[in-house]
């Protein structure tokens, strides 16, 4: 956490220290907005333009703000991002606004957001915080675009909106499986990139914190 | 930090000068992008309409053929007349039923559909001729489970036939009552009648867990509060109160002559 370089402050966060796998921050939205590659897509976009800007400009004004209200300022500046994004996805992107409905605004509640705010921009440079807040974002987009490609893929036989596989209802051989397009699939698939990511980095495994005791017998236990 | 910034007269200072900044950057993406969001809303408004008449087709150019093919009148509500007093493309119906001018109260036994206040008049918009439409759109609007549901019904040129029904905004639960905009339960609705007898203004049509004949389509399963939504704004729009008056000129101007002089004349027998 100490050295703070462009780099690693752009990277670290997609796989080392991403804020849905290893925080396990932002899963709600996660579930909620990855049913395909195109909203997630969207949905990435705008935290990573939210993540970015609400560091940056909190740590702007890092120094100015009163450590007492702190947390409404940070909250004050996020959801005045939310509100500009929203906007310009109703002008610009209505089908898209429409799908995302109330997404978009909970963006404002999103861990990430806040935690990145609080835990780097308040002691850290503008730009570094805009760099962070980017790759916090990228993190989070990594994770919406691989859990929305299987989700799509597998439960509407789709990527993008272009069919991949020709679906039994229009015809076609692939019995798609429902359950992937339900929030609940979200979370085996992110359970499953968890797994994956630790075990190709071992480090990111949490230490326990009790260990397991044997099974006790009867009269220990009274 | 420094140490004055938790004076009371430092926290004032930046709270003020913060919601000042937020508030003018907030307000001006609303009102810079409003043009453009109100264009979209025409736009999808639009394609609903084109949508419930079956004569959308993705990547259509929509403006062009809602032009082309659709025509849009003011009716009076009460004497199913049209008139020539409102702009069709102006005219707003919830805006106007909270004017007294265009709107009334309800009171609480005959607000079924949740509305409390409702227009004096209504946009329809016919497809095909204007004297003798192929099909008849109507906006409707209720309450759901969570809140207000907004459609439109198409009905075939004779006043009675449905097409088709579409929500463009509502907060159903999804999966549950949000199922109103399936495909497939929308197809249901095709063929099926509004009223069971000639004459009368009270609509038959409703949801129903076993659905039969011609007045009922089946409940959405696992919603029962936006189901009963669906049909008591069904029951109200159709109505007296709602576009009763205006489709039984139609339903009296397509049927055999004698229709129109006896009441009791029934062409189609209950359940049919």
């Amino acid at each position: 956490m100490a050295d703070v370089n462009a780099k690693s402050v752009l990277i670290a966060p997609i796989f080392q220290n991403n804020p849905i796998a290893l925080q396990i921050l932002g899963i709600c939205s996660a579930l909620a907005v990855t049913t395909s590659m195109s909203v997630s897509l969207v949905m990435a976009l705008a935290v990573i333009f939210v993540t970015s800007l609400s560091s940056f400009f909190v740590s702007l004004i890092r120094n100015h703000i009163p450590s007492a209200i702190r947390i409404i300022v940070q909250m004050t500046i996020i959801a005045s991002l939310v509100i500009v994004v929203d906007q310009i996805l109703k002008a610009y992107a209505y089908e898209m606004s429409k799908q995302l409905s109330v997404f978009v605004g909970l963006i404002i509640t999103n861990c990430i957001v806040m935690g990145r705010a609080e835990g780097f921009a308040m002691s850290n440079t503008p730009g570094m915080s805009f760099l962070d807040g980017i790759g916090n974002g990228l993190g989070y987009g990594f994770v919406l675009l691989v859990v929305g490609f299987f989700r799509e893929l597998l439960g509407a036989g789709s990527l993008f909106g272009f069919t991949i596989l020709p679906t039994v209802q229009n015809g076609g051989w692939y019995v798609p499986n429902g359950l992937l397009l339900l929030p609940p699939s979200a979370f085996f698939i992110i359970g499953l990139l968890i797994w994956v990511l630790r075990s190709v980095n071992p480090e990111q495994v949490e230490d326990t914190e009790f260990k397991m005791k044997e099974n006790s017998k009867p009269q220990e236990a009274v | 930090m420094a140490q004055g910034n938790n004076s009371i007269k430092k926290i004032l200072i930046v709270a003020f000068s913060l919601c000042i900044v937020c508030s003018v950057i907030v307000s001006t993406a609303a009102v810079a992008l409003r043009p453009a969001q109100q264009l979209n809303q025409e736009l999808d408004r639009k394609t609903n309409i084109l949508n419930v008449a079956r004569l959308y087709e993705p990547g259509m150019d929509v403006e062009g053929a809602f032009r082309e093919q659709i025509t849009s009148r003011v009716v009076e509500l009460e004497t199913g007349e049209y008139t020539d007093e409102f702009d069709p493309d102006e005219f707003d119906g919830f805006e106007a039923a909270r004017d007294p001018a265009t709107g009334r109260t309800l009171s609480g036994d005959r607000d079924i559909a949740g509305l409390t206040r409702v227009e004096n008049y209504a946009t329809v918009y016919l497809v095909g001729n204007e004297d003798e439409p192929e099909q008849i759109v109507l906006p409707i609007r209720g309450q759901g489970l969570w809140g207000r549901m907004m459609g439109f019904l198409s009905i075939e040129g004779d006043g009675n036939t449905i097409i088709s029904i579409t929500y463009y905004d509502h907060s159903e639960t999804p999966g549950l009552g949000g199922e109103v905009n399936n495909p497939r339960w929308q197809a249901q609705w095709e063929g099926k009648e509004i009223y069971d007898e000639e004459g009368d203004l009270s609509p038959a049509i409703r949801l129903s867990k076993n659905a039969s004949g011609e007045n009922e389509v089946d409940a959405l399963s696992g919603a029962t509060l936006t189901s009963n939504g669906v049909t008591n704004m069904l029951q109200f729009w159709l109505s007296e109160e709602g576009f009763g008056p205006y489709l039984a000129q139609f339903r009296s101007g397509t049927e055999s002559e004698n229709a129109e002089n006896a009441d009791t004349d029934f062409e189609d027998g209950e359940g049919a």
